[in-house]
């Protein structure tokens, strides 16, 4: 159930730019990060605001995120869900960025990104199969460009470089977009993709989630740096660093990257600034590397939270709408973990398949060894 | 005679390990530790647990996350005199380091005239069995084995992996340190404290028999044990050895082996094609085939990337009853 925003027109699109570009600079300029919505749902750029169909839209995502994420702790303790990486506090730098998007568009997502894939429209079975370490979670629905969970860290940044030059090269106005945490910013292969799609003008989104860790490592142990944005600066492309819990915010920046794009204008590269307020993965022990105080203040920034309350000062949801989207997003959540639970379980020889088109003479016999065996 | 008293303490493997770094680091001003969440975490395994809290952040510290980085700037320490003991956080993430590894690592000798060598260990969990996600379970030995310049050391027990590792810090070339994920806490042994040193390129016997010769190492060898028990109950005398290193390869073991019991099975948990079992198996052909009396059988992982599906991931591993089935195939030969 993924409504999609529907494109803006080119020169609305323009505009908008023209807007938000003077909005980033002066933020910049005053050493903050871009927001429309402040703690406690203060609007802090109304001329910015989206309409309320597209807050409430932003809303919906992240409710549906946050189910999956808090659900998911529960199914992992009851042993019906695999370790997986949560990302509760996340959903506005996920979701707001991932609405962005079409289904045309390509969305390249690491293991954390639940919520940008469950955005553009992942159904939340296959999901749920996937963290199950099930089959049934690699098969992607084919009217949909979203690459399986990236598990090895910054690889995925040159795929979406190459992604959107296929675009460009097929004459679509489709764009790509990859997502990278702090630490995945200090491989190789993130600064080989930006340089690339600076090159080449590739038309790509890149997110860089900037969630204060690497599993123990602190972002200023990764790095000396403090503004990660800066990176795009070394690369000739735009970098924006934007409060990455404010869904509104994320939402209107990446939308404006993805029209440039769209436009022919290049890549873009945003820093959400956000915290990783969970563990690292459910099995994790955070005690280990960090205090309660480096954690503090942030349940408080929590997107959600500041999304809700705006919406219920402006009217565009009540007491009672809410809780009937929570209601919705809930059963939507329950049917689907119903649906995964009838995925039959993964057959033997389903580990030797989808090797090749083809399966080699040495596949096919390994393939006989093993039913013999089971 | 004099009797020295040997002290011992009952470790698992990954607690050896830690040993085993702590005894380097206070013996040599030059031996450091990096890699990703190896400091104040104390490493994802808890392997250099506490290392740094005793050594200092100058030796022991987290590195950004990038594995090009952490091989190459430990190239450049070792060039310059340290002795660098980096860690990948799962042999499937190394990868991005193996231009610095194939272009360099394995070359400097030789490209130096031993001007320059590099006297580095870099660690690296591997293999599967234990319920991990997508590539964080990949045995990539024989990348490395077929790299010339590095050498390549898999311990199964934790008083072998202590030795080991401590005779590869002391060693001054380049050694690979594959540590089986599964064999970190799986058993406890009595391991001897303070300093002591295996010697990198002999195999061990696990357990002597004469009728039918099964390689292993690493996290294979607590499966062929298994084997061996089970045909035993047949009246099948199986003689187990445990490679402990692949470069330099003990071959003189393998063939004393091959000659007395003439039937060879080779187990690993890597993929079929072109895995390190292939090498033991070319070596033997080359050097023994008139002691065998059966044709050598294989017991590997697929050709297909190890699978995430903790369901059927057992199937992809080798168990004690594939390599029994083995034992049986190559006797009814
Ligand atoms: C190439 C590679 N190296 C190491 C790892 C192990 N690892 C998994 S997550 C992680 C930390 C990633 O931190 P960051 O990029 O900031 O993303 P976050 O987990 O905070 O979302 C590490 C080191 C990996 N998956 N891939």
């Amino acid at each position: 159930m993924t409504h999609h925003l529907p494109r803006p027109e080119a020169q609305e699109a323009a505009q908008a730019f023209q807007n938000a570009a003077a909005a980033y600079d002066e933020a910049a300029a005053k050493g903050d990060m871009f927001r429309i919505l402040a703690e406690g749902g203060q609007v802090v750029r109304p001329e910015l605001l989206p309409a309320a169909e597209t807050r409430l839209h932003l809303y919906r995502q992240m409710r549906r995120a946050r189910q999956f994420d808090e659900r998911g702790w529960v199914l992992y303790r009851q042993g019906r869900l695999g370790v997986f990486p949560p990302f509760g506090g996340m959903e506005a730098s996920q979701c707001g960025t991932a609405a962005a998007l079409t289904k045309d568009d390509w969305l390249f997502p690491t293991y954390r990104d639940t919520g940008a894939a469950l955005t553009l429209g992942l159904p939340i079975a296959r999901t749920l199969a996937y963290w199950r370490t099930s089959p049934h979670g690699w098969q992607m629905p084919k009217d949909l460009k979203v690459l399986p969970f990236y598990i090895p860290i910054a690889t995925q940044y040159p795929q979406a470089v190459g992604a959107a030059l296929a675009e460009r090269r097929r004459g679509t106005k489709n764009v790509a977009m990859a997502f990278i945490g702090d630490g995945g910013s200090s491989e190789g292969d993130f600064h080989e993709a930006l340089n690339f799609a600076g090159a080449l003008n590739a038309p790509c989104v890149f997110i860089l989630q900037n969630n204060g860790w690497a599993i123990s490592v602190p972002t200023r142990t990764q790095t000396k740096a403090t503004n990660l944005s800066h990176r795009a600066l070394g690369y000739g492309i735009p970098g924006v660093r934007v409060d990455g819990n404010d869904v509104l915010a994320t939402w209107h920046v990446t939308r404006e990257a993805v029209e440039r794009a769209r436009r022919g204008e290049g890549p873009t590269l945003i820093e959400t600034v956000t915290y990783r307020v969970k563990p690292h993965t459910v099995a994790d022990d955070p005690t280990r590397y960090r205090t309660d105080e480096d954690t503090a203040g942030w349940d408080e920034k929590d997107p959600l939270l500041r999304l809700q309350q705006h919406l219920l000062a402006e009217g565009i949801l009540t007491e009672q709408s809410d809780a009937a989207l929570q209601q919705e997003v809930a059963e939507e959540f329950e049917a689907a973990l119903a649906e995964a639970d009838s995925y039959p379980d993964p057959q033997p020889a389903e580990i030797l398949e989808h090797v090749f088109a083809e399966p080699t003479p040495q596949l096919v016999r390994q393939r006989a060894e093993l039913l013999e065996e089971v | 005679m004099t009797t020295e008293t040997v002290t011992t303490r009952t470790m698992t493997m990954v607690a050896a390990i830690n040993d085993a770094l702590d005894i380097a680091l206070a013996r040599d001003p030059d031996v450091c530790i990096f890699g990703e969440d190896v400091g104040v975490m104390g490493g994802v395994f808890r392997a250099t647990d506490g290392l740094q809290r005793k050594h200092g952040v100058e030796r022991v510290f987290d590195t950004p996350l990038a594995e090009a980085g952490i091989v190459g700037m430990g190239i450049g320490m070792g060039l310059a005199g340290l002795k660098p003991v980096a860690e990948i956080q799962f042999a499937g993430f190394l990868y991005p380091a193996l231009d610095q590894i194939l272009s360099h690592l394995g070359r400097y000798r030789h490209r130096t005239r031993s001007r320059y060598h590099l006297p580095m260990v870099i660690r690296a969990p591997y293999g599967g069995g234990v319920h991990t996600p997508e590539q964080h379970a990949d045995s990539p030995e024989a990348i490395l084995a077929h790299t010339p310049g590095v050498k390549v050391v898999i311990p199964s027990t934790p008083s072998d992996a202590k030795g080991l590792l401590l005779a590869a810090i002391d060693d001054p070339d380049p050694v690979f340190f594959f540590e089986s994920i599964k064999m970190y806490r799986s058993l406890k042994e009595d391991v001897q404290t303070g300093h002591y040193t295996l010697p990198i390129g002999k195999a061990r016997i696990v357990k002597p028999g004469d009728d039918v010769t099964v390689i292993c190492y690493g996290g294979m060898v607590e499966v062929c044990q298994k084997a061996a028990e089970a045909a035993a109950q047949a009246g099948i005398g199986v003689e187990v050895i445990d490679l402990r290193t692949l470069v330099p390869l003990d071959l003189g073991t393998i063939l004393a082996s091959v000659e007395k019991t003439g039937r060879v099975v080779i187990v690993t948990e890597a993929p079929r094609t072109a895995g390190f079992h292939s090498e033991i198996s070319a070596n033997i052909a080359e050097e023994a085939i008139e002691f065998l009396q059966a044709p050598i059988v294989r017991v590997t992982g697929f050709d297909a990337p190890y699978p995430p599906f903790t369901a059927i991931e057992d199937l992809y591993r080798p168990g004690p009853l594939r390599v029994a089935r083995a034992i049986k195939k190559v006797m009814a030969y």
